[in-house]
């Protein structure tokens, strides 16, 4: 079953062989949800305002898959390190009872030096893994989860609006961000039209400004040497560049924007999750941006903005429609199927421009 | 299969089950449980698990890695005694029944996870990984849609409030430790459960036998290096999907096993934690995903659950926390893992280096 | 020795690929007993001939062959290895196919093992027997007699000598299906002298027993000392057969070589620059699978073009590769008096060395990438150039000057392509090989390693790529290390031609030396 082999004629042809059968009729199925929403008595606008903020509150987890795919580490399962930074900058910012935009920034200032402290450990791990970085990288992920649940149990914080009431010790399993910096940048800026209608603006600048970042990243000489090392480590190793040292940037900028990410995920969801919450949260993010189009050695803006919106639109529309139609909830399972779907999809294909 | 001896080398080789051992010389005291009830607890549990890390070993011989896909297998065991329940079957005929109508179904999953790693070649481990959740939601939407409406379930108890859909968790009266009780025999007050050790036993024999095959050989060839398998003819992406095949029936009937000694099954969660664990399991018994032996199953299956069930209490007395005895026990489960495939791996490219340092200074 | 009728007859062979006609009207004879010595340079058609009588799907992919092959009297086509073998021939490569964690007798009866039959295979099919290892250990020490060594039969691959590993290949082809005729390539190259003594002794012993054994080497005094007759190939022309009584290590020499001049001749340069050693290479050791530098040592001046040339498999390649650190090296390189850091790419590039390598699409490009990116990644990277400024903080790309400059190039070496941003992979071969040139005549090196510039591009680009070579060295006074394995190329642009030979400098010669003397050269002589 080799799909590069078969070449289909015309450009038609040639653009479904680029965008992949999977992804089109993923597209399609979307499309058709949209379409056959109002007749079951699903507001449109309604639906579109909470895709429009699921891509807000997502887009930034799915960017931080970028670097680490580009630099031929393959995709970054390991995210929960990055995820686990951001939680402790939310913590400690709601700790202080900072507030507002304020807290919101705060939470990121904490959160981005232990996600690069952590993203160098990290980094030196998947050097060691060469050719395992996937399996590694979860397993490892995993086990941080694992012991800062421990960690959330001991750690020296007081706050009564975090932690439990009868002990005074240990951070609750769910933290509310209610007075505190809920929804913060969605809400800035933000465009109401109607009373369905709601586009979360601040969400969007931020997350642009993360792409632009990034997008800006890769046309320096570090960020082409990254973008190389993924395409051909021989190529970038001959030619005087540290295969090692630019693996551990990638390590370090995707932990770096999975903090960054997390922050803004919570700031939408309105709640922080402690202990195993962060267990599975890397999945989303690497169906997301394969969904996009990336493969295992080569992503961009591109890849990130559409697999969000295609995955946070598959997530959102399915349980509203499917719901309406059959009077069922089959989200989850749906959910489960695609996401892993894209993933296995991407596991079976040749990364891009691989030599033999 | 011989190797230079190197008091080093056996060291880090051995060395996760050494830490394991070390880990539970500690930790046993610490929980402040007789050994009378931990041996008890651990010839249960050697008896319910063992033949799912059991179903590991042939992937890991056809150089495919740990088979995260058997929970494939634990699926198709569990729609067996599904199954099995709604048609009234009790006693030894039930569990047969269900590894009956398992079997089917594990062969045609079986099939389908060796055909997807075969496109994966070499990233085996990350994508059986991925099947066993992509599979897991299908297994969803058999049970908790079509059961009940498209197929026909007949006993309403064990369907949802809502009239479809199979039951969040189910007991099994009528096959709870059918198995284990068949024969049992008592040594200082512990029930050992005979047949179901007889079963296991039969299994490994089978395992062995089967390394002596023409099949096993074969695989063998292709777990150690493809391309001269591939060269002297061998089907290698055959003989691949055949180790698959057998690890998940394998499963399957472990799975099987393993519920009637408990004697619930959480139809949704039962099979998830299977993968994780056995595999854990495996890696404590000190294998790698190269080599898996016999040994290593029932020692790592001896070891984890040793640490299973002596954390918590471990935790409690040390730390005054058993919530953080749970968490430790999760860490450790894990991080094994982790530090397995990561030492594994450093091995693997030293070892490389090595081997190319000796090779061109040898051609003098 | 027979009734008289060849045991093996290949007639009027032919084999083009592609464009090129790579065997043209073979005719060869092999008696029963009788050991044929081929000798041929690197391209001359042996191993595409091996291929042919072996059948290797890859001569049926590109295209088939015209000719007749006759095997103990009647006529043979084999479209895959697996027919030969059950035909009876047998053939022993260079790089072992044998499983190292498998013991000898494991391997020799690979796919082939001695089963028992048990009653599952009613059930499940042929593959269930079980291995009657007592019977497979037993023909093992059989053969093993039969071959006279001393070889423990479960002793694992990976713990035996290499010319044990040589011996249980032989005695596995030896053992499939009654073997008939035994090929056997550059046997003796991982071979210390007694243990290449011992495999000849056991070639002897088959050839006695009547197997036909065709023996492809450079090692001239093994093939004058074992073998019967002598076929020479040249340029995939059979020039020579001989018995091996009549010649002698000059003709063979001569005749393997040839007196081509090569496709292109260009006018001597008028003075031959300064003669002092101006990159000295001392004790080079490369670890290079395949082209293992042992001990070099050379001395090129500077300003000069100096050629590097051998068999293959017997180090050229891996000198560039060394000094260049993409392999591993030892030894001591020394840059107009400045010691240079070995193993370290960036170092060498530092120093004003640049490289074109032998391996195009692994090494030399970023195939999913641009033209443009291509030409201007090691400039950017190692010196830092084309690169911008914004705002003063970030350096980035300039896609101006990259452009500007790529542009240059691709009139300057007439590059084929839609344009600067046209994705590598798609070009040409030729124009692949000019993007590599473009990549290092950017960066204006003092000192340029060429590894076989003009490999499987076309006429055309060729001599595009050697004019060019030529005018950077006139022009800029470039030093120039050009790796070939055609001695005609270097022979038309180089002062000097190095030789190497079992991973050390077997001479050095100017390049106006006749051809006979190379050929020596590279035959150890």
């Amino acid at each position: 079953m080799k799909n590069e082999d078969r070449k289909p004629k015309g450009r038609v042809g040639e653009f479904i062989a680029n965008f992949g059968w999977p992804r089109i009729i993923i597209a399609i199925f979307l499309l058709l949800l949209f379409v056959i929403a109002p007749f079951i008595g699903i507001d449109i606008g309604t639906s579109l305002s909470d895709m429009l903020v699921r891509v807000g509150m997502n887009g930034i987890l799915v960017l931080a898959m970028v670097p680490m795919i580009q630099s031929g580490c393959g995709l970054n399962f390991g995210l929960p390190l990055g995820i686990i930074a951001g939680l402790v900058g939310a913590v400690t910012s709601m700790e202080q009872n900072w507030q507002g935009l304020f807290g919101f920034g705060m939470a990121l200032l904490l959160a981005i030096p232990l996600a690069v402290v952590l993203g160098i450990i990290y980094g030196y791990f998947i050097n060691m893994a060469k050719g395992d970085e996937m399996m590694i990288g979860t397993y490892v992920g995993f086990s941080i989860v694992a012991f800062m649940s421990m960690m959330w149990l001991r750690l020296p914080y007081k706050n009564p609006l975090l932690v439990w009431g009868f002990s005074g010790t240990g951070l609750r399993t769910t933290i509310s961000l209610n007075g505190f910096w809920m929804k913060v940048l969605d809400n800035f800026l933000a465009i109401r039209i109607g009373a369905h209608f709601f586009f979360p603006t601040g969400s969007f600048i931020f997350f642009a400004l993360c792409c632009v970042l990034v997008w800006a990243f890769f046309k320096t000489k570090t960020g082409i040497a990254m973008s190389a090392v993924g395409s051909n480590p021989q190529f970038a190793r001959a030619h005087g560049v540290s295969v090692d040292r630019m693996r551990i940037i990638s390590v370090v900028i995707s932990t770096v924007l999975g903090a960054v990410g997390m922050v803004v995920y919570e700031q939408s969801y309105g709640f922080i999750q402690l202990y195993m919450g962060p267990l599975y949260m890397a999945f989303p993010a690497v169906a997301a941006i394969l969904l996009g189009g990336a493969t295992i050695n080569s992503a961009t803006i591109s890849n990130v903005v559409i697999g969000t919106f295609l995955f946070q639109g598959i997530l959102t529309m399915t349980p509203s429609v499917i719901n309406g139609m059959l009077k069922t909830d089959m989200a989850e399972v749906i959910r489960i199927l695609v996401s892993n779907g894209m993933i296995l999809y991407a596991l079976t294909r040749k990364g891009k421009g691989m030599p033999k | 299969m011989k190797q230079k001896y190197s008091f080093k080398g056996a060291l880090i080789s051995n060395l996760v089950p050494i830490v394991f051992l070390a880990f539970a010389a500690f930790a046993v005291p610490m929980s402040g449980l007789s050994i009378q009830y931990l041996l008890e607890e651990m010839i249960t549990r050697l008896a319910r698990d063992s033949l799912l890390v059991l179903s590991l070993i042939i992937p890991v011989l056809a150089g495919m890695g740990l088979n995260f896909g058997m929970v494939l297998g634990a699926m198709a065991g569990q729609i067996g005694l599904v199954l099995v329940v709604d048609w009234g079957i009790g006693g030894m005929p039930a569990l047969l029944v269900a590894a009956l109508v398992g079997t089917p179904i594990s062969i045609g999953l079986g099939y389908f996870c060796g055909y997807i790693l075969n496109l994966a070649k070499g990233r085996e481990m990350v994508t059986s990984y991925i099947i066993g959740f992509f599979m897991n939601g299908a297994y969803q939407f058999l049970l908790l849609y079509c059961m009940g409406s498209i197929i026909p379930i007949s006993n309403p108890e064990l369907l949802l409030s809502r009239g479809y859909g199979i039951r969040n968790s189910m007991d099994l009266p009528n096959i709870r430790q059918v198995l284990d009780r068949l024969v049992s025999v008592n040594i200082f007050g512990m029930n050992i459960p005979i047949v179901t050790f007889a079963v296991i036993a039969a299994f490994c024999v089978f395992i062995v036998w089967f390394k002596g095959t023409k099949i096993g050989q074969d695989m063998r060839a292709v777990g150690r290096n493809r391309a001269v398998a591939n060269g002297a003819g061998i089907p290698v992406e055959k003989t691949r999907i055949m180790a698959i095949i057998i690890s998940t029936l394998i499963a399957c009937y472990g799975q099987i096993v393993s519920l009637q000694n408990l004697g619930t099954i959480n139809t949704y969660n039962s099979h998830e934690q299977v993968g994780i664990f056995s595999i854990a399991a495996l890696l404590v018994g000190g294998a790698t995903a190269e080599n898996a032996s016999i040994v290593n199953v029932f020692l790592g299956v001896f070891l984890f659950h040793l640490m299973f069930v002596v954390s918590p209490m471990a935790g409690k007395n040390l730390l005054g926390d058993a919530q953080l005895g749970e968490y430790f026990r999760v860490f450790v489960s894990y991080g094994i893992i982790a530090v397995s495939l990561l030492l594994h791996a450093w091995k693997k490219r030293h070892e490389m280096l090595e081997r190319r340092l000796l090779e061109n200074s040898v051609k003098e | 020795m027979t009734n008289g009728k060849p045991l093996l007859s290949m007639k009027g062979i032919q084999k083009d690929f592609l464009e090129n006609r790579v065997l043209e009207d073979i005719n060869l004879d092999l008696a029963q007993g009788e050991i044929l010595g081929l000798v041929g340079e690197n391209g001359a058609g042996k191993t595409t001939l091996m291929n042919i009588l072996f059948g290797m799907p890859v001569i049926q992919q590109t295209g088939g062959y015209k000719g007749t092959i006759t095997l103990d009297g009647e006529e043979v086509h084999f479209s895959n290895p697996n027919d030969a073998l059950m035909a009876g021939i047998g053939m022993v490569h260079q790089e072992f196919f044998l499983i190292p964690d498998f013991s000898a007798t494991e391997n020799i009866f690979l796919n082939r093992e001695v089963t028992r039959y048990s009653f599952l295979v009613e059930i499940f099919g042929e593959r269930l027997r079980t291995l009657d290892r007592a019977a497979m250990n037993e023909r093992v020490v059989q053969l093993i007699k039969e071959l006279g060594v001393d070889i423990n039969p479960d002793t694992l691959v990976s713990e035996m000598p290499v010319s044990y590993k040589q011996f249980t290949e032989i005695a596995r082809e030896i053992d499939r299906a009654k073997i008939k005729i035994l090929v056997v390539d550059e046997p003796t190259a991982v071979l210390t002298e007694t243990e290449a003594e011992a495999l000849l002794t056991v070639l002897r012993r088959l050839a006695a027993k009547g197997v036909g054994i065709i023996f492809i080497s450079h090692r001239l005094h093994e093939i004058l000392d074992i073998c019967d007759r002598i076929v020479v190939l040249r340029d995939g022309k059979l020039i020579r057969d001989v018995p091996s009584r009549q010649s002698d290590v000059k003709s063979i020499a001569s005749w393997m070589v040839g007196h081509d001049v090569g496709d292109f001749v260009f006018q001597p340069k008028q003075g031959c620059g300064e003669k002092e050693s101006f990159l000295s290479i001392e004790h080079l050791k490369v670890l290079m699978p395949g082209e293992a530098v042992k001990d070099v040592c050379l001395q090129v001046r500077k300003g000069e073009i100096l050629g590097i040339g051998g068999l293959a498999g017997q180090g050229k390649l891996g000198i560039a590769n060394g000094v260049m650190g993409l392999f591993h090296a030892e030894g001591s390189v020394t840059l107009g008096g400045k010691s240079l850091k070995l193993n370290s790419p960036l170092d060498a590039f530092r120093a004003g060395m640049a490289f074109i390598s032998e391996d195009r699409r692994g090494i030399g490009l970023l195939l999913t990438q641009s033209i443009g990116l291509n030409i201007a990644f090691p400039l950017m990277q190692v010196k830092g150039g084309l690169l911008k400024k914004i705002a003063g903080l970030f350096t980035w790309e300039d896609e101006k000057k990259i452009r500007e400059i790529t542009t240059k190039y691709i009139e300057r070496l007439d590059i084929k392509c839609t344009g600067p941003d046209q994705v590598v992979m798609e070009l040409s071969g030729g124009n692949q090989q000019k993007v590599c040139v473009a990549k290092v005549l950017a960066l204006s090196p003092q000192i340029l390693f060429a590894s076989e510039p003009t490999r499987g591009i076309d006429i055309g680009a060729k001599h595009l790529v050697l004019s060019v070579l030529k005018e950077i060295n006139e022009q800029e006074g470039t030093t120039i290390i050009m790796t070939s394995s055609e001695l005609g190329e270097l022979r038309s642009i180089c002062d000097r031609i190095a030789i190497v030979s079992e991973g050390k400098v077997a001479g050095v010669l100017p390049a106006e030396a006749p051809v006979e003397d190379f050929g020596l050269l590279m035959l150890g002589e």
